[in-house]
């Protein structure tokens, strides 16, 4: 019963100097709101207008509609004509321009000879037939723009001869789930959730002990009959509806603005965000013990956030990550949650079926607690 | 039940070589106040830390209300009230809401929360300033909150970490009669001063000097039984008087008191007055007189230059 009103003074203490820093009170609203925008607009893997040039060497109208044909993908947009190829890639190195298409003089003759535009079919073994009909020269540094330019190596020049579009049979036949349109908000949006939890929680909690270290409150607080366990549990409570309020931010305007789906139980992500929250939150307070200075668990939280954002599989999947690095992954609260708010917002999966992450993410809180509070000494030295 | 609150033996505490405590007895007496006078660094904080279990002690026993430091300190917490040097109340939070944060955390009923409160607020003076938020109030109003705040369970013993170090002499009087109220209450109270005319207020005091107690007792002891003769000297240049007189190996210090000059002589020289009179910076026409030594001249005496 005292025990209560201890975590009930702490709790109404927090949110009471909460409500009076301003600055702290307005990240926590602008944080999801830009992140959200940043990533939902800025962050996009289907690549679009990659600014290219163009070699050509053959000057003809074929050549022309050749160039409008590849535009017409909207892959890359030409930008630059060049006579020659040294200058386009003196562009190339000035990063005006990604890459160069090189037009041969002789493009007509390739072209009828070739099978993509299907006019005769020779066998394709045929040396001639088998001669591209131009070059592509690609920066090749920025590995996304580079595969997305290679997408264009094969592609099909029917229409180009006016041609009936070639009806090969595909060898497998492909069904995109959960995310037919391959937009990459839809992935990106969920996980945000994660990343924008584990830096806000931890980032908030991180401070806790230590801004009290720092004041000199501590040296009261610890004089008078509060356990470490009350202290801890009241300093988390008010991040608790801190947290819920950006998820609803993210996940409300990531589905009115991007149109992200929910397909799972609202409940089902109340609970599996409730948790995580939870386990950021005593990560946070465990750093917090360990922290001297604010800005030392600044520090901390930065070390916490970077592998939450890169390992988690937030921006790359787990799966293609050396086996080393899934080690760190799974230690990561941000990790499991990825895969829960994933699974429930996407798939809408049963989470019974995650009971492995769930179970990790109530273990890492109860053990965050009780480490933070075994650490946190009511003393001085 | 032991007449005494606090009883401390050979206590000592080190932060790497420096012996910020080395070696302290204290024995503080039930429903007194006790006083530490030292100058900064001195130790004063360190050795109430210790006291109140949030330091631990390198070597030395610590017996406070019945109950063995640090191992018991956790049932201590009801009973004693500390108020630290630092103002270490929220700044962001009103008087009120300070107060009630730590009636709440004392665990007051709510009837008997409010009525704590406002009976404080009026023993203290801060009845027009429920709403002010602490950090913006001034010394003294933010040091009698921490007072209210210390004092809001009824403690039995009370620790004070220089107290009255931003306020004025007159609210400084005010609060010691605050002090004394609740000393007639039963509450024994320990308080840490570098202000002469506080540490003179004390049942007892203890002068602490680069953490070792070079001398304890009630003011009154201390000055009887100072190992030193007050002279104070009349003169037109006491300046070039006092030069002279602090070379004599046989003087301790001498302080000059505008016009005149006063002169501390050790107890090893019987007849002070005539052993500054043969002196030849002394003129015969200079007056001399024998004084009661203040609290001030022990200070000097035991610690310092003066201490040999
Ligand atoms: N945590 C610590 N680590 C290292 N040294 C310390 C620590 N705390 C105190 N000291 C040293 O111990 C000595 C005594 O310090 P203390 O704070 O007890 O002095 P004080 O008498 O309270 O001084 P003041 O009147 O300035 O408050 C000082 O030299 C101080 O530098
Ligand atoms: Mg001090």
């Amino acid at each position: 019963m005292k025990s209560l009103l201890r975590i009930q003074a702490i709790f109404y203490k927090e949110l009471t100097q909460l409500s009076r820093d301003r600055m702290t009170f307005g990240m926590v609203i602008m944080i999801p709101l830009i992140e959200l925008m940043l990533f939902g607009y800025a962050i996009n893997t289907n690549i679009r207008d990659i600014p290219v040039g163009v070699v050509d060497h053959s000057q003809t109208s074929l050549s022309r509609v050749l160039t409008q044909t590849i535009s017409a993908t909207k892959v890359v947009t030409f930008t630059e004509q060049f006579i020659n190829i040294k200058e386009a890639q003196a562009a190339i190195a000035s990063a005006r321009i990604r890459a160069v298409f090189i037009i041969p003089s002789d493009v007509e003759k390739r072209m009828v000879r070739h099978q993509s535009v299907g006019l005769e079919s020779h066998p394709s073994s045929d040396e001639e037939t088998s001669r591209p009909i131009g070059q592509w020269i690609i920066d090749g540094s920025d590995t996304m723009i580079a595969s997305a330019i290679k997408g264009l190596r094969t592609m099909p020049l029917t229409e180009l001869m006016s041609q009936p579009a070639n009806r090969n049979t595909p060898t497998f036949e492909m069904t995109l789930l959960y995310n037919p349109e391959q937009r990459t908000v839809v992935n990106i949006v969920p996980g945000l959730v994660g990343v924008i939890l584990t830096m806000t929680m931890i980032m908030f909690t991180s401070a806790a002990i230590v801004r009290e270290r720092e004041r000199g409150n501590l040296e009261m607080l610890i004089t008078t009959p509060i356990h470490p366990m009350e202290l801890m549990i009241g300093k988390i409570i008010p991040y608790i509806f801190i947290g819920a309020l950006q998820v609803i931010i993210i996940l409300g305007l990531g589905h009115f603005i991007f149109n992200t789906p929910i397909n799972g139980d609202l409940g089902d992500l109340a609970a599996i965000t409730l948790l995580f929250i939870l386990a950021s939150l005593t990560l946070g307070l465990v750093l917090s013990t360990i922290a001297q200075t604010q800005l030392q668990s600044m520090q901390m939280t930065v070390f916490i956030l970077m592998p939450s954002i890169l390992l988690s599989g937030f921006m790359f999947p787990y799966e293609g990550m050396p086996e080393a690095a899934q080690y760190i992954a799974e230690a990561l609260p941000a990790t499991h949650y990825m895969r829960l708010v994933r699974g429930v917002v996407l798939r809408d999966v049963e989470i019974f079926d995650m009971a492995p992450d769930i179970t990790w993410l109530a273990l890492f809180t109860i053990g965050g607690l009780i480490a933070a509070s075994l650490r946190f000494k009511k003393r001085l030295d | 039940m032991s007449q005494y609150a606090i009883q401390a033996t050979q206590l000592s505490r080190h932060f790497g070589d420096l012996k910020a405590i080395n070696e302290l007895d204290l024995q503080v007496k039930k429903g007194s106040i006790y006083g530490f006078l030292g100058p900064n660094g001195c130790g004063k904080t360190t050795a109430i830390r210790m006291l109140t279990g949030l330091l631990k002690p390198t070597s030395g026993e610590i017996d406070v209300l019945g109950y063995k430091l640090p191992q018991d300190s956790a049932k201590l917490r009801f009973l004693i009230g500390y108020m630290t040097q630092k103002f270490s109340l929220y700044d962001d939070l009103t008087v009120k809401e300070n107060l009630k944060f730590i009636a709440k955390i004392y665990g007051l009923s709510h009837r008997e929360q409010t009525q704590r409160i406002t009976e404080l607020l009026g023993i203290y003076g801060l009845d027009n300033k429920v709403n002010q938020l602490a950090g913006k109030m001034s010394g003294g109003q933010r040091q009698r909150l921490a007072l209210a705040a210390a004092t809001l369970h009824k403690p039995e013993l009370l620790f004070l970490d220089e107290p009255t170090s931003a306020v004025d002499p007159e609210n400084r009087r005010d609060f010691w009669e605050t002090l004394f109220d609740l000393c007639n209450h039963g509450t024994t109270i320990l308080v840490s001063t570098h202000y002469m005319d506080e540490a003179e207020r004390c049942h007892k005091l203890a002068i602490l000097e680069d953490g070792i107690k070079r001398a304890d007792g009630t003011p009154d002891e201390l000055m009887n039984n100072m190992g030193a003769h007050v002279i104070e000297v009349d003169t037109d240049s006491p300046r070039q008087l006092k030069q002279q007189l602090v070379a004599l190996p046989d003087v301790i210090t001498a302080a000059q008191l505008g016009s005149r000059l006063r002169v501390l002589i050790k107890n090893s020289v019987s007849e002070p007055i005539e052993f500054l009179t043969q002196q030849p910076s002394i003129l015969p026409t200079n007056a001399l007189e024998i004084v009661r030594p203040s609290l001030e001249d022990v200070f000097v005496t035991c610690t310092g230059e003066g201490r040999q």
